[in-house]
């Protein structure tokens, strides 16, 4: 595998086409998300500038403010809120007609730390009608329990990364990606718990803690399209097929459509279409404690699918340049995310017999507001 | 599935140098409108990939290179 990389990677960088750097831009982005009694909201802040000719560099600033209480969080936990703040810088490197790309993040929570590095590789073909870019991220991660202090594992993450897109006709963009995802460590989340049933419980079950297998690997591809209307607007799509050694595979469904109005204004419109299949160890109840080896009762693992449907708009806003900025745009999308679960049951509305509980379903509106300056 | 998706690719570079671009330049016009671009607005498309990665079993090929999730 990594030898077959290092070839393709070899590959790519002796082959000769032309290729640019991304232009300079600086956005500031609102987001915000509410459901299941959960709100995450907080900036985003990302600028890239090129220098010295030949470079880029980027910096992101992002933060989620969490204020949650989740139904995970009522049934077994008391709700609570933290923050989540992330560090990430990049630099883009052009040289004899190639992209190579080299990234750093950080991500702190009080009971979290990840650290990725990123590096990537992108090329053009056939009069940069073809763009294939090679990307691995390394990825060290530190676990924690709140008032746990004796509590304490890691998680190495490796993405290998390989992205096509080609042009195929004058109307016609096609984009085909594959990834695959290898985790060693803690992967439970530390707080949820499996219920299994107790007939000297009151309530015909009781709780223990979830026990996950300390590695996972997971394949996802997926195939994407862009397609230029005869007036000027776009329709796009795209399928993913996703696998993992934990036995959930899942497929994801989009279209959408761009449409702008005179030279100002763009709107979209996009529906999403999510499902996917329970992991081999999941069940919302088990018939005994410690049933098998393996545990997870988190409703991530369980079987169910997803609907969303996006609308977006975005106005241009200085189109002869202001003060350092060539052009920028201010931009709002609402987004709508329904989640039905097939085999997590709300134990918010007990039953006379456990697992009669009705089956568990919420939505979720998500929005952003960003502007974004061009210079 | 990896190693065969990376076998096509050197077969694809391998011939690279050998094909006329069948859309000339002055074709790509509507190919460059950003309504075209398959990530006009990194900053959104990251926040909107981290999203779904936190509530949803799948990861991976969004198109952007991701990184630490920490959504306990």
């Amino acid at each position: 595998m990594r030898l077959t990389s290092a070839i393709a990677l070899l590959l790519v960088a002796t082959a000769s086409f032309s290729a640019v750097l991304p232009e300079d831009r600086a956005d500031i982005l609102y987001h915000s998300y509410d459901g299941d009694n959960v709100t995450i909201q907080g900036p985003s802040l990302l600028i890239r500038k090129k220098f010295a000719e030949n470079f880029s560099a980027s910096a992101n600033y992002y933060v989620d403010s969490v204020s949650s209480a989740s139904i995970d969080v009522v049934t077994t936990a008391s709700p609570y809120t933290e923050e989540r703040t992330q560090y990430s810088v990049g630099m883009d490197f052009l040289h004899d007609r190639w992209i190579l790309n080299l990234g750093l993040s950080n991500s702190e929570e009080n009971d979290f730390t990840a650290n990725t590095l990123s590096i990537g590789i992108s090329q053009d073909f056939f009069g940069d009608l073809t763009t294939v870019s090679l990307g691995y991220s390394l990825g060290d991660d530190e676990v924690r329990r709140r008032g746990d202090a004796n509590f304490g594992d890691t998680i190495q993450r490796q993405n290998y990364r390989l992205g096509i897109s080609q042009i195929v006709t004058r109307n016609l963009l096609l984009g085909f990606s594959v990834e695959t995802v290898t985790d060693e460590g803690f992967l439970n989340n530390p707080y949820r718990s499996v219920r299994y049933v107790d007939p000297g419980s009151a309530i015909g079950f009781s709780y223990e803690p979830e026990i996950y297998p300390r590695t996972r690997t997971s394949q996802a591809a997926a195939f994407r399209w862009r397609y230029h209307l005869p007036y000027r607007a776009a329709l796009h799509g795209e399928y993913r097929r996703y696998g993992d050694t934990w036995d959930i595979s899942a497929d994801t469904f989009e279209i959408g459509y761009s449409h702008p109005i005179g030279s100002s204004w763009i709107l979209e419109g996009k529906v999403r279409s999510y499902s996917q299949s329970r992991a081999d160890f999941f069940s919302d109840l088990f018939p005994r404690a410690q049933y098998q080896n393996f545990l997870a009762r988190d409703k991530e693992l369980s079987s169910f699918s997803s609907q969303t449907l996006h609308l977006g708009v975005s106005y241009n806003i200085a189109r002869s340049g202001w003060w350092i900025f060539e052009r920028g745009s201010v931009n709002f999308s609402y987004d709508y995310i329904e989640f039905d679960y097939e085999d997590f049951r709300d134990l918010r509305q007990p039953a006379a017999i456990a697992g009669d509980e009705p089956l568990f379903n919420f939505g979720a509106d998500v929005l952003q507001f960003f502007i974004s300056f061009w210079f | 599935m990896q190693r065969t998706i990376f076998l096509l690719g050197i077969a694809l570079l391998l011939s690279a140098c050998s094909v006329e671009p069948w859309v000339k330049p002055y074709e790509r016009d509507r190919i460059a409108d950003p309504i075209m671009s398959f990530d006009r607005n990194p900053v959104s498309s990251s926040y909107t990939h981290h999203v779904y990665e936190a509530r949803e079993g799948a990861r991976g090929a969004t198109g952007s290179a991701g990184g630490g999730c920490g959504c306990n």
